[in-house]
């Protein structure tokens, strides 16, 4: 190794100004196949606040379980016009949500599969560096076996997985409490 | 199926920490418990990859955005984004936003008394080239006050965003400038434990990308993660997207 990584620096207040040309809330485009869902949620710091100003990037591999990437070495089927990436801000209200589909499942370190989920990266004035946490799915028998949900504390594990929306199909919660009381998983990668 | 080597961790004291009680912002928002270790799997080392073509002309021309010239000294903000193996970085997406030369910026909750400058956004973005150079063209920004404590001023600075090859290199910093009196007064620059890692956030004058008669050029490096061991061959085989 030579170099050491740049040391990371918040994104600020003013982050809109170069982040609001990539906003993307819905990551499929017709024809995608996999189950829609449309992924809602707030964001709250320690006082259970909402925060006005934050970033959620979402990468996700398509409902095959493929990465849109060079690296994922598996032969499973790429889809034209899924990406898997998104990028979507918090309003007034510390809300976001974006549109995409449930993910396949793709390989863990131990060669198992992991349950679906999207990786997430939050951002907001006031954090130095990003958060890294994951986006599970509710009713999902994989979860009991999936090697990151393990390494998490039993008691915390449902910060990680979004919940059903009583009697709106399609449709889940997931919220991010930053501090304190309901703090949601956050990983070091 | 083979393994595939994840990306490095981060160098201790390198990176700031969640808590930084000197920057206000931090202590109702970052986490209290520890972060959760998690090996990389192929969620962490893909990532967002984008056209090279997402990037036109005046994306990373920030001079050149409305019909008239903005205020304030031209300047090239340039360099070469690399991993920690010194390899480059080609053909990734680097962001960048900035207050305008008065210090103020484009944004409705700025409410600095300072001149907004009707020929200048503040925001830009670049693909890096095969070398993994970027280059903007773009005004220096002003000092401004910020609400952290009493009689507190953010230095001159140009806030970054780059992904890199994977979802585990993403990268948001801010870039300052060489000799400016407030840097060492600055609770987010001092974030950083490592002074050497802190002080390498600092552009540097750079007669060889200065134009004459025109701008002055200003160099700024960027690292992101590199691979944990040698790196699997690289992707000659087609994308099939």
């Amino acid at each position: 190794m030579s170099l050491q990584t740049t040391t990371w620096q918040t994104v600020g207040p003013f982050f809109r100004i170069g982040f609001s040309w990539l906003y993307r809330d819905n990551l499929t485009e017709p024809g995608v196949s996999g189950e829609r869902l449309e992924i809602a949620g707030r964001i709250l710091d320690g006082d259970g606040k909402p925060v006005p100003d934050g970033i959620v990037e979402i990468w996700q591999a398509n409902s095959h379980g493929k990465y849109a990437h060079p690296d994922d070495p598996q032969e499973k089927p790429g889809e034209l016009g899924f990406t898997g990436y998104g990028r979507v801000p918090t309003d007034d209200a510390g809300s976001f949500h974006f549109t995409t589909i449930k993910p396949g499942r793709v390989p863990g370190p131990d060669g198992k599969l992991q349950a679906p989920h999207l990786a997430v990266s939050v951002f907001t004035r006031g954090l130095l560096r990003r958060l890294v946490t994951r986006i599970y799915f509710p009713e999902e028998p994989s979860n009991a076996e999936d090697f990151a949900l393990k390494l998490v504390e039993p008691g915390r594990r449902e910060t990680l997985i979004a919940k059903r929306i009583e009697g709106r199909t399609g449709e889940l919660e997931w919220n991010v409490k930053l501090q304190g009381e309901g703090e949601a998983v956050f990983f070091d990668i | 199926m083979k393994k595939i080597p994840g990306y490095r961790r981060y160098v201790p004291g390198t990176q700031p920490p969640h808590l930084h009680p000197p920057y206000v912002s931090s202590i109702k928002r970052a986490p209290l418990q520890p972060l959760v270790a998690l090996p990389h799997t192929l969620s962490e080392i893909t990532g967002p990859l984008f056209e090279r073509d997402i990037a036109d002309v005046k994306a990373c021309d920030l001079t050149r955005q409305h019909s008239g010239e903005p205020l304030g000294e031209r300047i090239i903000v340039s360099g070469r984004v690399l991993d920690e193996n010194s390899r480059p970085v080609p053909h990734t997406l680097v962001e960048i936003w900035q207050a305008n030369a008065a210090g103020r910026y484009l944004h409705n909750i700025d409410q600095h008394h300072a001149p907004l400058d009707p020929n200048f956004t503040g925001s830009g973005h670049a693909v890096t080239d095969s070398e993994g150079r970027y280059r903007f063209v773009t005004i220096r920004p002003g000092e401004y006050p910020w609400g952290n404590h009493h009689n507190a001023w953010r230095p001159a600075h140009i806030h970054f965003s780059l992904f890199g090859p994977a979802f585990a290199t993403r990268l948001v910093t801010q870039m300052y400038f060489q000799g400016d009196p407030l840097i060492p007064f600055d609770p987010i620059f001092n974030c950083t434990e490592d002074e050497k890692a802190r002080n390498r956030l600092i552009s540097q004058f750079d007669w060889e990308t200065t134009i004459p008669s025109q701008a002055l050029g200003y160099r700024f490096d960027i690292v992101l993660s590199g691979r944990e061991s040698t790196p699997m061959e690289t992707h000659a085989h087609g994308e099939k997207l």
